[in-house]
């Protein structure tokens, strides 16, 4: 641990990989796939309260994005912040009725110590998530704080602007950690992160080439541990385990190819995923986008927080979250579907989403003019019955594979 | 009970001159939609109708709009279109009798609405960016947004850095720029700088009077209900903002403000001011009146609000805009007013103190809705805060602003009854807890 915040401030030298998982190095693939599962559901959060016990400072990030580099420079570890699926003591109390479920359970994570944060920070996604400063501030000691993502990346200003607001959150980081972070140490992290978007980027090719050697809810831990451990850490699972299930012998079975839409946020349970994955292949889906949101490359010369900032803007996916002219979001849904070649979509919102649930509208109408199936449904990241969406799915799979 | 002798054209001028108002100004709408003319669609928060006016572009505000087919209970009728179209039952109930209104040609029971030629949105919502990509996807328009970048954190609780608002203002400013050219295509006109100044200066007249009315309500008793007329002083103030109309009807309402304030006319007509409250969020507009007459009932009058801060459209701000640099100011205003109208919904509670305070408040009554989070998601957290510093009861009732099949009238009148009971049985205890020391 002390390896990792010492070497906040070593430039472009290689860091050590601190481990926060206690696996083996060569573990075979399906103890690795099992203890990487049980830890993306255990709600006690082991890796990150290793990291914590060992004196390390987390910054935790509410969803969808964040430029992790910024926390990982300063030798901080950035922890995704999606809810859990646990019973809520506290949080509920703390809120009205009609929200979303991961709001409550964020919060739920804080109020009964599950999670220890230096730092927390929310966006204005949605108007509930936006609401989630004040009311973590207002009852945790953790400082916590709104990052403002530009809503008009049209503005030709917006790459400034953004740039200065990642200055800004740079400078409360550094508060915190109490030593400078400096470009080099930027670059650094840029190129940590490049690679683990590369290996992701491959994870999904996986999933769209051979997406049955990898089932839908094994690629969602895979991608998901990573908001949970250091990113080195990460990388080198994905690199140990990426050949291991390209070498696995699975044949290919007659299932639909369809893209899973409506995971940007809350997150569903993984035995939904599971229930999915026994009727479909899920050839792509926007699960935790937010880790894939930057989708080439990231420049490691020039100004780090102005590449940051380009990236954002310019190279990047969608989401209903985020309002930009040039990405309609149905358009970029059928650009999705047709780039994994898939034969129907699942337009998928949590409930209480109200950007998920607008998104639907559009989403529907767009394929329904394009005469591509889909199948609509909610979710909710604590439910627990899935023989109703079960049969409701494999009704619609069997008309498209009778029709 | 007042007993003074009413000046029967003063006292009540407000509430006739604005519903005179708005039914003109929705004649304009229907006689611009007739005629096939197109307007401009804004928002209360951030609504840039100084800009749009010196264009001289109808103006719409859909949230108007659809909290009138609430109020005059119909609502059902457009929301069920949208729902019909595949909007959730749990989504702003707004958008969706916005969305219903579109499909039915404009058709609204104050007339006819004008379709959209451009939109002006800001973040002060996000629910706008996604109701403006509605009407992108209806009407292929150029959709403005204006990002104004709001409080990270509770205002006060740490300084800025040397730059960091500099930055937001600039960043305003581009955007505004932008808007402009924007408008001129739109419009085929020049933008003219002089006309803005005209009317920048209404606007500016109308935030005096906005303010020193506010100010009178601390007036023991009150001389205006928060929610009733102050809804209808909301209207006037988003409707008419930047117009010679707009100044002088708020100019007239503080002198009726001021004549109420020296003969201590109060906004009850039956009966003494008893309790002195403030209201948190957005009214029951589906049965508006009885809302409101649940608490009258018990002498309740409601002496501020956070709709009157967060839908004014900073009027409630102390900031007047540099008719010398007016194109930095209204940058510098829309980031002050977006920011406060913001702040009043999310970092309220020590707003909600201070007014406590300043009207001497009894009481808080908290009115989350289904159809809004912005407004309601953290009331139930910011009301521990109130109850924890201040010796007031908090009331807090779920309904909805848009929505009658979550508004249930007896549930509401039980919560509601239970509170008041509590404030009059603290102020007997009070009061002989007074008369024994």
């Amino acid at each position: 641990m002390e390896a990792a915040n010492d070497a906040a401030g070593a430039g472009t030298e290689p860091r050590d990989i601190v481990r926060l998982m206690d696996l083996a190095c060569d573990a075979p693939l399906d103890e690795t796939l099992w203890y990487v599962r049980e830890i993306v559901e255990d709600s006690d959060f082991p890796t990150v309260r290793k990291w914590t016990e060992a004196g390390g400072k987390v910054l935790g990030h509410f969803q969808v994005y964040f430029p992790e580099e910024l926390a990982h420079a300063a030798g901080m570890l950035p922890v995704k912040i999606r809810g859990a699926q646990m019973d809520r003591r506290e949080a509920d109390s703390h809120f009205g009725s009609y929200l979303c479920s991961i709001l409550r359970s964020s919060l739920e994570l804080g109020l009964t110590d599950r999670i220890d944060l230096a730092m927390f920070v929310t966006h204005p996604i949605c108007d509930a998530a936006r609401n989630l400063a004040s009311i973590w501030a207002r009852n945790l000691d953790s400082p916590a704080q709104i990052l403002y993502l530009p809503q008009n990346p049209n503005s030709a200003f917006a790459g400034v602007y953004l740039e200065g607001e990642y200055g800004r959150v740079l400078a409360d980081i550094t508060e915190i950690t109490g030593h400078p972070v400096t470009d080099d140490d930027l670059r650094a992290s840029i190129v940590v992160f490049n690679d683990n978007r590369r290996l992701l980027r491959d994870l999904y090719a996986i999933k769209r080439e051979t997406p049955w050697l990898l089932p839908m809810d094994e690629a969602y831990v895979l991608v998901s541990i990573g908001g949970l451990i250091t990113r080195e850490e990460h990388n080198e699972l994905l690199e140990r385990v990426l050949p291991m299930i390209l070498a696995r012998e699975a044949r290919p079975q007659d299932k639909i190819r369809v893209v899973f839409e409506g995971g940007f946020c809350e997150q569903p349970p993984l035995d939904l995923l599971r229930s999915i994955a026994q009727f479909c292949y899920v050839v792509d889906d926007d699960f935790l986008i937010g880790l894939r949101w930057i989708t080439s490359d990231i420049p490691t010369e020039g100004a780090p927080l102005q590449n940051l900032a380009k990236a954002y803007l310019d190279e990047s996916s969608y989401s209903p979250v985020q309002h930009d002219l040039r990405k309609p979001k149905e358009k970029m849904l059928l650009e999705r579907i047709r780039g994994a070649r898939a034969d129907a979509a699942i337009v998928s919102a949590a409930k209480m989403c109200e950007p998920g649930l607008d998104e639907q509208v559009a989403y529907s109408q767009a394929l329904d003019q394009e005469d591509i199936p889909y199948f609509v449904t909610e979710f909710e990241e604590k439910m627990t019955s899935f023989d109703h969406l079960q049969i409701q799915l494999e009704t619609f799979v069997e008309n498209l594979l009778f029709q | 009970m007042a007993t003074t002798t009413m000046d029967e054209g003063l006292v009540g001028r407000g509430a006739r001159d604005g519903g005179r108002l708005f039914r003109e100004w929705f004649q304009t709408l229907t006689e611009a939609a007739e005629s096939g003319e197109r307007a401009a669609y804004v928002f209360v928060m951030g609504s840039m109708m100084e800009i749009l006016r010196s264009f001289d572009m109808h103006t719409v505000f859909p949230e108007i709009n659809s909290l009138q087919t609430a109020v005059r209970r119909v609502s059902d009728e457009y929301l069920s279109v949208a729902e019909d179209h595949g909007f959730s039952p749990d989504v702003c109930g707004y958008v969706k009798a916005d969305y219903g209104l579109q499909m039915r040609g404009g058709e609204h029971p104050m007339g006819r609405i004008p379709k959209p030629s451009v939109a002006v949105l800001t973040n002060a919502c996000n629910t706008y960016l996604k109701w403006g990509e509605i009407w992108e996807r209806l009407y292929e328009i150029p959709i403005i947004t204006v990002d104004v970048p709001g409080s990270r954190r509770a205002p006060g609780s740490q300084a800025h850095r040397a730059g960091e608002l500099e930055r937001d203002r600039q960043y305003v400013e581009h955007q505004i720029r932008e808007m402009i050219g924007t408008l001129e295509e739109v419009s085929g006109r020049k933008f003219d700088i002089d006309r803005f100044r005209e009317v920048l200066d209404f606007t500016n007249q109308m935030g005096r009077s906005w303010r020193r009315m506010m100010e009178l309500n601390a007036n023991h008793p009150a001389v205006f209900d928060a929610m009733q007329e102050g809804t209808i002083y909301l209207g006037v103030a988003n409707a008419l903002r930047g117009t010679q109309a707009g100044a002088d009807y708020f100019r007239d309402l503080v002198e009726e403000m001021e004549y109420k304030v020296a003969e201590n006319i109060s906004p009850l007509v039956d009966r003494d001011e008893e309790h002195r409250l403030i209201f948190v969020g957005v009214p029951c507009y589906p049965i508006f009146r009885r809302f409101y007459q649940l608490f009258t009932e018990w002498g309740g009058v409601f002496v501020s609000s956070t709709y009157m801060w967060f839908a004014s459209g900073g009027l409630d701000r102390d900031f007047e805009y540099d008719l010398d640099n007016p194109i930095a100011s209204i940058a510098e205003g829309m980031l002050q007013s977006v920011t406060g109208a913001v702040d009043a919904m999310l970092f309220h509670d020590q707003s909600l103190i201070e007014a406590i305070d300043r009207y001497g408040a009894d009481g808080v009554v908290y009115h989350p809705v289904k159809s809004c989070r912005t407004v309601s998601t953290g009331l139930a957290d910011s009301r521990r805060v109130v109850l924890e510093n201040r010796d007031v009861l908090c009331l807090y009732i779920e309904s909805d602003m848009m929505d009658k099949r979550v508004v249930s009238e007896a549930q509401l009148k039980n919560r509601i009854d239970a509170f008041f009971e509590g404030l009059e049985s603290r102020k007997l205890r009070m009061a002989a807890s007074g008369a024994a020391s």
